[in-house]
């Protein structure tokens, strides 16, 4: 255990909030705008948290809760990410599915959180976010399982590890389609085109977005760190697959892993400036299509990794 | 084992007590209780000398019934499930003291105290008989006493519609019981369960047990399609007697399963794969016909349904594990499998209090007319939240723990060689994240529906917080379920002789050791997390803008005048899903849209029939009736000609004995 075991972490916490900022530069760059600035997160964050709080009557103690609720669920979750050679934090067998089930506590406070106002918008916004969910759970836990199964280890950090070059050459194909499982995993969970559109003003089409339309404040400023923690968090799983840098010294592999998650802003950008959001009906497809294209690659594999 | 003596006669003197003194329901209403909590304290005392210290015992009484013997034993797997069983009875006569008082003077509560007392006594005895026809007639006494307590409103049609389902499928069950134990005594000629393991010998016999016991043992424990008496039975009963049902009583099935994989020898491999199977049918259906109801009880039985699907998918990894020589796996399955019975009886009873003592506030368990109870409710709402995130397998609740387990057996099976046991590795962890994810989307539904967001109807309104006899019990139960998640390596150690007993032959090696590191980073997890929240409370409460709230209505996107009834309710929140999985699940939509210009009225309800009783045992049972109708012409009702077919029979019974050397 080393300073550069945390380092991801804290960097996580330090830099995440840049992500949102890369994503709408991109996107800003594809439809000939400035855009805003990059660090526009950071100025949100430290004006909300200044700001009081408009709390709805109907809303109990649940509402006031579920900010910091999610927030302490996504922080324990970044500390099970790993960092290419770097053993996460809290790495130990079985970690993946903590990982998974922490995103899970999470979702449940803020569905709960969104039910708690009454309001008809927000329950449809939590009535889908239960629904994609449950689809995504099963092809993020399905494409861990694949890579665990060519890796042989029950830990992200080792899997993460153990995802070295020579794997790629010898059953790529199978880590192209895990990725990109993974992939629509990250842009369903993060509420991104072409799951859900994070600049929608029309209620009836989102769903991250309409459950926390009734949040102001500190409270808001939490949850929107959460959104950014948990871009962070997904981001680094999909950057550790794509860059086997095992062996590498420590400081070269961190630096390249967060220019990896970087670049996953970058693409996710690129998703959002050339497709458009799939109609509701369709998700449900495209989320089973994800865990349908794991099962393949653990198909693959268990043929060829032997 | 004078303890467990004393705790039966307790229970039945105070069970007959209670009969005497029936037209006092004063009287009754201290002596049923009472007499539960106090029969459960030997009880409880003994199982945990036996787990926590290893004292086992047996005793042997004289007994005058031909084939059988009073033999009572008490060993790891017996103590083991007879710690939930006597905890959760306990608590639910705590509970239900409160929850009757209503009834004192309406109903006969001598009788249903009686049963009680008497459901407690036969649930002990069947886990700690050890001869054949004790068990069949303890687990008999079980069916009864449970059959009783269920028709206690037995004046309405639809409980006794239910009574009458829960006594046919548990008779069948019953029957399937019967085939097994003549079966497996064959050997020996006797019934005692020391002979038993004889069967072992010849793999044919040992396999044909096993489905025996799994349709027969199945039955009660609610595997899927044998589950038809739950969704029916459990909404019936009174609250606490569903606590006790759906909590302990189906797990004697699994008790019963398990210790008839005792007696059958090293389990071949297809053993498990049928239980996986089942465990992946009940689970994934189980929840999704959850998800698909709006009556709180009906939901809570089918999401048991759901947790015995899990437990059945623990025990096939098990006995996979077994079966392919993968010690580390099989005891992870087995010991998953384990815990998630303890677990699923603590969180299941404390829903089933919840939805007690929402009935009992509002008169309603229909999901759409209720709302916003948290805040005349918040003790009750509170403990249904921590029991509806640990039946969702959320961290740090103990859900979570057991399914851990179960996860970690099937990812360590990945690595196993063989493709059918990685595919079943494979359908298991599959399973498991859907059920996850559906258990939140059903258990997020169940609760915001009901104490989030707004009343929806006046009694919803006019709630009113249960007594502390009833709010206690749901509070132990919570602290409970905390409890177990936060001290998840300490479980391990419990569970280790049982899981020990349940491997036989086969060594283990050490796989507490290999768990114990997994468990305790989850549990340090959990406090972490539990920190980590608190801190950042404390963190937002110092902010300097901490003072600056505004109440405000809800925000109505620019629409004036929002009421209630606007609200999302259960049955949209959960709509994309049940459509999704619609042809799972056969729902029958009524709809009457608005037409023509002057349009007057419109309505929309949706009703989900169980699949298996609408297309396995409906069009079964009028198949039966129709080949049996082709033996009518025997049956005139002229009793001289039932006399000659007695006397025909008897005629041919004897030359057939006569006929043999």
């Amino acid at each position: 255990m080393s300073v550069w075991n945390f380092s991801y972490a804290a960097l996580g916490l330090l830099l995440a909030p840049l992500l949102p900022g890369i994503v709408n530069r991109t996107k800003a760059v594809f439809a000939g705008r400035h855009g805003q600035p990059l660090l526009q997160t950071y100025y949100d964050l430290a004006k909300l948290l200044r700001k009081g709080a408009v709390y709805s009557r109907t809303t109990s103690w649940v509402f006031r809760l579920a900010p910091a609720g999610g927030l302490a669920c996504v922080i324990a979750a970044l500390l099970l990410v790993p960092a290419g050679d770097y053993a996460a934090p809290l790495a130990f067998p079985g970690d993946l599915i903590l990982l998974a089930y922490l995103l899970g506590l999470m979702r449940f406070m803020t569905v709960c959180a969104a039910l708690d106002t009454g309001s008809s918008f927000e329950g449809m916004g939590a009535s889908r976010e239960v629904q994609f969910s449950a689809l995504t759970e099963p092809a993020l836990i399905l494409g861990l399982a694949a890579l665990a199964y060519a890796t042989g280890s029950f830990s992200l950090s080792g899997i993460f590890g153990g995802v070295t070059r020579p794997d790629w050459l010898q059953v790529g194909p199978a880590l192209v389609l895990v990725a990109a499982a993974l992939l629509i995993v990250f842009l369903a969970e993060n509420s991104r085109i072409p799951v859900d559109d994070p600049n929608t003003h029309l209620e009836l089409t989102m769903i991250h977005e309409v459950m926390i339309l009734d949040y102001s404040g500190p409270d808001l400023a939490f949850i929107l760190y959460g959104a950014s923690l948990k871009l962070w968090l997904l981001g680094a799983l999909l950057a550790n697959i794509f860059l086997p840098l095992s062996g590498r010294s420590g400081p070269l592999q961190i630096a390249c892993l967060v220019a990896g998650i970087f670049v996953v802003a970058v693409v996710t950008g690129v998703i959002e400036s050339v497709m458009a959001r799939l109609s509701l009906l369709k998700v449900p497809q495209l989320l089973v299509g994800a865990a349908a294209m794991s099962v393949l690659g653990f198909v693959l594999m268990l043929r060829y990794a032997l | 084992m004078t303890l467990i003596i004393t705790a039966l006669a307790i229970w039945l003197a105070t069970g007959a007590l209670c009969l005497a003194f029936s037209k006092r329901p004063r009287l009754v209403q201290a002596i049923g209780p009472a007499g539960a909590v106090l029969g459960s304290l030997p009880a409880l005392f003994a199982a945990g000398c036996a787990l926590f210290c290893g004292s086992t015992g047996a005793l042997q009484l004289p007994w005058s019934l031909p084939g059988a013997n009073f033999v009572i034993g008490m060993d790891a797997i017996s103590a083991f499930f007879t710690l939930p069983i006597v905890s959760i009875c306990a608590l639910a006569a705590i509970y239900g003291r409160e929850y009757l008082r209503p009834y004192e003077g309406r109903k006969a509560l001598g009788v249903s105290w009686c049963m009680f007392n008497l459901l407690s006594a036969s649930m002990l005895l069947v886990v700690l008989a050890r001869n054949g026809v004790l068990f069949l007639l303890a687990w008999e006494a079980m069916s009864l006493s449970s059959f009783f307590l269920v028709m206690f409103e037995g004046e309405k049609p639809e409980v006794r519609r239910a009574g009458w389902t829960y006594l046919v499928a548990t008779h069948i069950g019953a029957a399937f019981l019967l085939v097994l134990f003549v079966l497996l005594g064959r050997p020996t000629g006797s019934l005692d369960f020391d002979g038993f393991g004889q069967i072992a010998g010849t793999p044919a016999l040992a396999s044909l047990a096993f489905v025996l016991a799994v349709v027969g043992f199945g039955t009660k424990a609610g595997f899927m399609p044998l589950h038809v008496w739950l969704p029916e039975a459990h909404p019936a009963a009174p609250s606490h007697v569903s606590a006790v049902m759906s909590g302990v009583m189906i797990k004697t099935g699994i008790y019963g399963l398990l210790r008839t994989l005792l007696w059958l020898g090293p389990p071949p491999l297809w053993w498990g794969y049928l239980l996986v199977g089942i465990g992946v049918v009940s689970g994934v259906l189980g929840i999704l016909f959850a998800l698909a109801q709006h009556d709180l009880k009906r939901l809570l039985a089918y999401c048991s349904v759901e947790n015995v699907g899990v437990i059945a998918i623990g025990l096939g990894i098990g006995l996979i594990g077994l079966g392919s020589h993968h010690p580390l796996p099989a005891a992870l399955g087995l010991a998953g499998a384990l815990l998630h019975v303890v677990n699923h009886a603590i969180f299941k009873s404390l829903l089933f209090m919840g939805a007690g003592s929402v009935l009992h506030a509002t008169g309603s368990r229909e999901l759409d007319q209720l709302g916003g109870l948290l805040k005349s409710m918040p003790s009750t709402g509170a403990t249904f939240m921590a029991g509806a995130a640990a039946i969702s397998g959320l961290p740090p609740f103990n859900g979570f723990v057991s399914e851990f387990l179960i996860y970690f057996a099937a990812f360590g099976l990945l690595g196993a060689a063989g493709i059918p046991v990685v595919l079943a590795a494979l359908a298991a962890i599959v399973s498991l994240a859907l059920i996850g994810g559906l258990a939140a989307a059903c258990f997020t539904k169940a609760f915001g529906t009901i104490f989030l967001g707004e009343a929806r109807s006046s009694q919803a309104e006019h709630a009113h917080e249960a007594g502390p006899g009833m709010r206690a019990p749901q509070i132990l139960l919570a602290a409970l379920c905390l409890a177990i998640g936060v001290t998840a390596p300490f479980a391990i150690g419990v569970l280790k002789p049982v899981v020990k007993q349940l491997a036989g032959a086969t060594d283990l090696g050490d796989w507490t050791g290999a768990a114990a590191l997994p468990l305790a980073v989850v549990a340090c997890a959990g406090v972490g997390l539990l920190a980590l929240f608190c801190l950042l409370i404390a963190l937002r409460a110092m902010l300097p803008a901490r003072r600056m709230t505004t109440a405000a209505g809800t925000w109505d996107c620019g629409y004036i005048a929002p009421t209630p009834r606007m609200q999302y309710t259960a049955s949209s929140f959960s709509d994309p899903l049940t459509r999704f999985f619609g042809p799972l699940l056969g729902i029958r939509r009524k709809f009457a849209g608005p037409r023509g210009f002057f349009p007057d009225r419109a309505s929309h309800s949706t009703e989900t029939p169980d699949m298996s009783r609408e297309r396995i045992y409906k069009p079964a049972f009028i198949a039966i009736e129709r080949a049996m109708a082709k033996f009518q012409w025997i049956q005139h009702g002229r009793l001289n000609l039932y006399i000659l077919y007695i006397v025909l029979t008897l005629l041919a019974l004897l030359t057939w004995k006569l006929g043999r050397p």
